[in-house]
């Protein structure tokens, strides 16, 4: 099934245009199916991206476990972490169907060059923190994901529908939680305030650079695997958060932003595109920590793993033999 | 690369059947890896069924599964497809009279 990607041979005219034509019918491609090398390669690329990124989203919010102010809240934030852990798992399932092993995907994310979303190397300084990233990250997740749940490949699409009906939960709860900082004393006013000034143009960033700067997306849109563009997503967005930040009465920090009646749209202000790449490329306040955190779990876990597979090496030996 | 874990890469793939509540039949939910079948079932019971989605699971280890081929997709299936009759729509009935 897997083609040695070291050897990008020109793909077969005949196969190609039998592809494009089914993707023009909007049929999912599965992992049995033909599909071009490259559409192989940036799927992988995409997908295992995205599972490291459920899997060290679960750091930042783990911080804060141990120092819920309730057990209503350290119940949903245990539940929560548990989730977004859960998310990883299924996008590694749906990778490892295009041919890659899940310990090669983890090894180039723990000791390689993969990378993962940029959000997850800020850190989370206060309580509030804990609200605005189930309000905007997961916010904007829920935008991404809810279009990916039609991408072509049909394993990926599927691991989204059901990463899509846990994600409403993670939104809700930190919605609420920010609704009720932010209808507190003048101290919790003022933290939810601060967390979502330092969160909401990172949670922007999360949707990519714009359309005419963004490397992958016009193979990712060729081949139905985005369906919108990093710019219409990210529009949706703050369309849809500018009033639930008003419900609350909480300001977004953009002095530029503004409603277009002409569009129907809430226009933002620049993004600070030079940030988003010192993250990306490993200078985030956060990337050394993170990966540190994740190194050191996947080495502590080892003797976990080795136990298991001894345990069940001895449990298949014929009876008689074992010691 | 400093360090390549083969302690993972040993552990088998199990495909995950859930069935829902109510009577529907197993479906295919995805994929867990473990050593064994018992610790594939508690893998799949903690990724796959977190909000009461399943009464009963199956976990099957992948290499066990034959599956049709992709390629012959058409020809392979076409014995269901040309033969319309098998539908109720294939026959008539009289104007105005309910047959179901
Ligand atoms: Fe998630
Ligand atoms: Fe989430």
């Amino acid at each position: 099934m897997t083609t040695d990607p070291k050897t990008p041979a020109p793909e077969d005219p005949a196969k190609m245009a039998e592809f494009d034509t089914r993707l023009a019918r909007d049929e999912t491609i599965e992992p049995k199916d033909w599909m071009p090398e490259k559409y192989r390669k940036q799927l992988t690329r995409m997908m295992s991206q995205h599972a490291h990124s459920e899997v060290v989203g679960m750091l930042p919010e783990g911080n804060w476990i141990t120092r819920a102010p309730s057990l209503r809240r350290k119940m949903v934030l245990l539940a929560k972490v548990q989730d977004e852990g859960g998310h990883g798992l299924y996008i590694y399932c749906g990778a490892e169907t295009l041919g890659i092993d899940r310990a090669e995907l983890i090894d180039q994310y723990l000791y390689g060059t993969a990378k993962y979303s940029s959000i997850f190397n800020y850190p989370t300084l206060a309580w509030a923190d804990i609200g605005v990233i189930g309000w905007l990250v997961d916010g904007a997740a829920i935008v991404n994901q809810t279009m990916l749940a039609r991408a072509s490949y049909g394993p990926y699409a599927r691991a989204m529908i059901r990463i899509c009906k846990e994600e409403n939960f993670h939104k809700r709860q930190g919605y609420e939680l920010c609704a009720t900082l932010a209808r507190g004393t003048p101290a919790q006013r003022a933290m939810v305030q601060d967390a979502v000034n330092r969160w909401w143009w990172p949670s922007l960033m999360m949707f990519g650079p714009h359309d005419g700067d963004s490397p992958n997306s016009g193979d990712l849109l060729k081949w139905k695997v985005k369906l919108k563009s990093n710019d219409d997503l990210r529009q949706r967005f703050v369309n849809l958060t500018v009033p639930q930040a008003k419900a609350i009465e909480i300001t977004l920090p953009d002095p530029d932003l503004r409603y277009d009646e002409a569009s129907g749209n809430w226009l933002i202000g620049p993004i600070d595109w030079a940030e988003f790449k010192q993250v990306i490329s490993g200078n985030g306040p956060c990337n050394h920590e993170r990966l540190a955190a994740r190194r050191a779990a996947h080495e502590e876990g080892r003797w976990v793993r080795e136990a298991a597979a001894a345990y069940a090496a001895k449990r298949s030996e014929p009876a008689g033999q074992a010691a | 690369m400093a360090t390549t874990d083969t302690s993972a890469s040993e552990w088998p793939l199990w495909e995950v059947f859930t069935q829902p509540p109510g009577g529907k039949p197993h479906e295919h939910a995805g994929s867990v890896h473990a050593p064994d079948a018992e610790i594939a079932l508690q893998n799949a019971r903690d990724v796959y069924t977190r909000r009461g989605e399943a009464v009963s699971i199956w976990v099957v280890p992948s290499v066990l599964i034959s599956a049709s081929a992709p390629g012959d997709a058409g020809p392979w299936f076409d014995p269901g497809n040309d033969k319309p009759y098998r539908h109720p729509q294939f026959y008539k009935t009289p104007r105005g009279v309910k047959v179901f």
